[in-house]
This record gives C-alpha cells, sequence and structure tokens, in this order.
C-alpha cells in the first residue's frame, strides 16, 4: 500500500543551522533516502524551496485567484515529502519515524487513496 | 431430543458465548481481515449453533466450529453479493483458499489473536477515546449503549467513534498484529494506559451523583487479568497490582450515606483482604523483575497503605522514598503533589505546604481541585483558618462530582469562625 510522508519543518530553526549543521542534516537525508530504496519502500519523493517561494491558486466566481504565500500559515511548513511502498501502517510509521524531519518538525502519514478504473 | 435436554443445549450456547465468543472474534477478524464481516459472521454462527447444537449435539471443540461455522457464513456472504460486485468474489476465493488451514482455528494462535485484537483496539494511531471505546466494545463485549451509560455519553457519540476507529483501521491499514518486540514497550504502555483509564473512570467517575461505577473498574481488572495471561510483562502486573489494591478500598472509601471517606478516616476492617494479599504479591512480582515502571511503583506505593493498620501507624518514610523513585521515572506536577502529602505526613504539614506552594507558584496544577483541597487541609491542620478557607472554596470551584462537592462543603463548615 502506498502512503505520502509530508515532511513539517521550521523553516526559520532550519535557516538558522550553522554550515556544518545543516551539511550533516542535508547528508543523514541522503542516507535516509538511500536505505528506504535498498529496503523497497522508495517510490519517490523531493524538497520543497521555502514557503516564500509559494503561490496559492483559486478560481471563484470562474476566474482565477492567485496570491502570494501557502495555503494557510503555520508555525511549521510543508517542506519536502516521500512517497513510500509500505505493507501497513505500523510499516509505514517505522519509515516515517526514520525521516530525519520528525525529530525536529513533524511527519504527516497519509495512506494514498486508490481509485479501481474500469 | 427432550425438551430438557434442548434446554440444556441452550444453556450450554449461552455459557460458550459468555466465555469464548470474544476469542472467536478475534480470530475471525485475523481470518476475514475485517472487523465488520468478522461481527456478522459472530453473529451468524452462533445463530447457526443455536439451530443445530440441539438437533446434532454440542461439537467436540466448540470454538473451532463457531469460527469454521462464521468463516463458512462469512464466505456464503461474499458470493451471494459477488453477483452484484466483482471484487467480493476475488475476497470469497481468497478466503476460501488451502492455505486457510482449519487445523490451525484451535488453539495455538488463538490466544495471539486476542493480543492482536488488543493491540490493534489501542493502536496509536486511533484516537484516545476511540481506543477506550473500540476496547471496551470489541475485547470486553459491552454494547455500545453500555460503553455511552458508562462514560456519560450519547449512545451515538460511542458508536461514531467506533465506526470511524474502524474505518480508519481499514483505509490506513493498521496491521492485526502484536507488535515487534522494539516497538512493544511504547505499544504495551497505550494498552496500559487504556485499561487503567477505564478502571479510573469505574472508580472515581470524573462527573455526576455516584462516586464509582462499578462495572467499568470489574471490567478493567478482568482486562488487566487477560493482558497478564497473554503477555506477563512487569509493567502489566504492576497495573493488575495497582487496580486490586484501590479496589479493596471500595467498600471504605463512601459511607452508607454516599459521602466521600477520606484514605486516613476510612474503616481498615472494610478493606478486602484477598485483593489486598493478590495484589500484594503482584507488586513482589513486578519489583523482582527490575523492569518495573511507573505503574508498579505506585501499586507499591499503595501496598504500603494496605498493609499499615491505621494511617498514623503508616510507614510513611517508605512512601516518601517510593514517590522519590516515582518523580524521577514518571515526572509531573501531580506526583509531586501526592508526595508533599506524604512528606506532610512524615514531617509534620508545614514541610508538605512549602512544597504544594512551590508547585502552585510554578503555575502548575492551578485548576486541579485536589491541589487546592490538599493545600486547604494543610492550612487547616496550622490553624490558618482564612487561608484554609479560600482554598475549600477555591477547590470547590473548580469540581462537578458531587460526592466531592458535598465532602468541601462539609469541611468548610467544620471551620472555626
Amino acid at each position: 500500500m502506498k502512503y505520502l510522508c509530508l515532511i513539517y519543518d521550521e523553516e526559520k530553526r532550519l535557516g538558522g543551522m550553522s554550515k556544518n549543521e545543516s551539511d550533516a542534516f542535508t547528508s543523514e537525508y541522503f542516507a535516509f533516502t538511500e536505505g528506504i530504496r535498498k529496503s523497497g519502500h522508495y517510490l519517490g519523493g523531493e524538497a520543497l524551496q521555502p514557503v516564500q517561494t509559494a503561490t496559492t491558486v483559486r478560481i471563484r466566481n470562474g476566474k482565477v485567484s492567485t496570491t502570494d504565500g501557502p495555503f494557510a500559515e503555520t508555525k511549521e511548513q510543508l517542506g519536502g515529502f516521500y512517497l513510500i511502498n509500505a505493507r501497513d501502517l505500523n510499516d509505514a510509521i517505522q519509515v516515517a519515524s526514520k525521516i530525519p524531519s520528525a525529530r525536529l518538525g513533524t511527519v504527516e502519514v497519509r495512506p494514498i487513496q486508490e481509485f479501481n478504473q474500469q | 431430543m427432550s425438551e430438557d435436554a434442548a434446554e440444556r443445549v441452550r444453556e450450554t450456547v449461552d455459557a460458550v458465548y459468555r466465555s469464548d465468543s470474544r476469542r472467536v472474534l478475534a480470530t475471525l477478524i485475523r481470518l476475514l481481515g475485517d472487523f465488520d464481516l468478522a461481527e456478522e459472521a459472530l453473529h451468524d454462527a452462533f445463530a447457526a449453533a443455536v439451530e443445530r447444537w440441539p438437533r446434532h449435539g454440542v461439537p467436540a471443540k466448540p470454538r473451532a466450529w463457531l469460527v469454521s461455522a462464521g468463516r463458512f457464513k462469512a464466505i456464503d456472504a461474499m458470493r451471494r453479493r459477488a453477483r452484484f460486485d466483482a471484487s467480493q468474489a476475488e475476497l470469497a476465493e481468497r478466503l476460501d483458499a488451502p492455505s486457510s488451514d482449519p487445523a490451525g482455528w484451535e488453539d495455538e494462535g488463538v490466544e495471539d489473536d486476542r493480543l492482536r485484537l488488543i493491540f490493534t483496539c489501542c493502536h496509536p494511531a486511533l484516537p484516545p477515546d476511540a481506543q477506550v471505546a473500540l476496547t471496551l466494545r470489541e475485547v470486553c463485549g459491552l454494547t455500545t449503549e453500555e460503553i455511552a451509560h458508562a462514560f456519560l455519553t450519547a449512545p451515538p457519540t460511542v458508536a461514531q467513534r467506533i465506526v470511524r476507529a474502524k474505518t480508519k483501521i481499514r483505509d490506513a491499514r493498521i496491521p492485526y498484529q502484536v507488535p515487534s518486540r522494539a516497538e512493544l514497550p511504547d505499544r504495551l504502555d497505550t494498552v496500559l494506559h487504556v485499561v487503567y483509564l477505564v478502571f479510573n473512570e469505574g472508580y472515581s467517575a470524573s462527573s455526576g451523583a455516584s462516586l464509582t461505577r462499578h462495572d467499568l473498574s470489574g471490567e478493567a481488572i478482568r482486562l488487566g487479568r487477560l493482558l497478564i495471561e497473554l503477555l506477563p510483562e512487569p509493567e502489566a502486573v504492576g497495573l493488575l497490582a495497582l487496580m486490586l489494591l484501590h479496589e479493596s478500598r471500595r467498600a471504605a472509601r463512601t459511607s452508607p450515606a454516599g459521602e466521600l471517606v477520606l484514605l486516613g478516616d476510612q474503616d481498615r476492617s472494610r478493606w478486602n483482604r484477598d485483593q489486598i494479599a493478590e495484589g500484594a504479591a503482584l507488586v513482589e512480582r513486578a519489583l523482582s523483575s527490575r523492569r518495573f515502571g511507573p505503574f508498579t511503583l505506585q501499586a507499591a506505593i499503595a501496598a504500603v497503605h494496605a498493609e499499615a493498620p491505621s494511617a498514623a501507624a503508616t510507614d510513611w518514610a517508605q512512601i516518601v522514598g517510593l514517590y522519590d523513585v516515582l518523580v524521577r521515572a514518571d515526572p509531573s506536577p501531580v506526583v509531586e503533589l501526592n508526595r508533599a502529602a506524604a512528606v506532610a505526613m512524615r514531617d509534620g504539614p508545614s514541610a508538605g505546604l512549602g512544597l504544594i506552594d512551590a508547585i502552585l507558584a510554578r503555575g502548575d496544577l492551578g485548576d486541579y481541585h485536589l491541589a487546592h483541597s490538599a493545600r486547604a487541609d494543610l492550612c487547616r491542620r496550622l490553624g490558618r483558618t482564612a487561608e484554609a478557607r479560600a482554598s475549600y472554596e477555591r477547590a470547590l470551584g473548580l469540581t462537578r462530582q458531587a460526592p466531592e462537592r458535598r465532602f468541601l462543603e462539609r469541611r468548610l463548615g467544620e471551620l472555626p469562625d
């Protein structure tokens, strides 16, 4: 079954890291990604640019409305994701708990909805 | 078959339902992979037993017979639905595969099924109130109405919690398994907290007229016994000990008029000696493992009280010592408050008062009625009447429980002018 791991970090805190800290954090991510490729969990994953690059799009009254900023202002911001293949929720939780940001921020685990197309 | 014999068979079916329906359900959930299907199958299996056993006799292994009948009925129902829904046919085929070996349905694995059921109902991905409702519904077999009554909630609210929890178990694929050794301590902790919450809800109802709701405490103790039978971990043993030692005081905790009686004022001849003996033996067993935690420490404290002939003759030094360990193992303001009360007994009221005032000054427990009533009591003993009155009034403003309110009002009335 597929699960999306949504990674929330406090950008201010990550931005405040020294170069050494930041490099160590990044290499932890590389090692983690390598690990879940080997274990067969990995389906995809990306890091996002900071939230100030976000644009929110809606259509209201038939018109496209474009606003600067994320969907919601929060203390921790969506900063990346992994799409994983896991046996069940316990397996997915095990993977999510090893994402480096689980220690500093929050990881939300959501099962992917499958549609039967006939 | 004569009327008498048929009546005896019906009694047997009832007895098997009481003793084994939860075990059969636990196994059916594993075989069918779905709570609702399994409940329907359980119902069908007992309906078949009521019909067949009087005519054909009670089978040698009633539980295996029921599992087999329930599984057969479920597959049958899926095949009938398959005429309208192709996915049901596939499910029915999979369930009917030869790998589902009937020999494995009896005994081995069945105890594991009950553990699987407990761990699934208490999965940390479910909200706490749903863990409690689901455990009482599926593991203990209480009806939705009984759970709602016990928790002073509306039945539709409880029903909705259970439906949502089952939906999450299915859709997020919460597995039906006992956690691995690495996950076990955390997961067991969640289970123990659910059991303790059920016990406490029965022992000291958070609101309402009656101080205790007996059935819930009984269910929690039954759950505790089941748990140590299936998984004899020290903290599970400690929790059962704690519940038994608290339960042993039930008869002495309220006066015939329904008034609250504090530990120090209780008639100790009314304590249940059998429960104390069992609880104290379990405490010893948990402590000797050297892998115990907060529940065992609380049980050890309760055991010191239980073995004291009177409040004055209690070994307060030992109780303070146990609280010192507990404060380190499981730091919380409530544990500190209890420790302060024990220090007041060992060293006198002003020592305890100093500790309570330090907790309150830190900004903790300001909304906790017991902190203010404990403070009031120490001020009363020190002759600081005005402070005692203010603290009793503060406590009164914070509790909804009728017997507690009457107790505080009585204490206020007894203060000198």
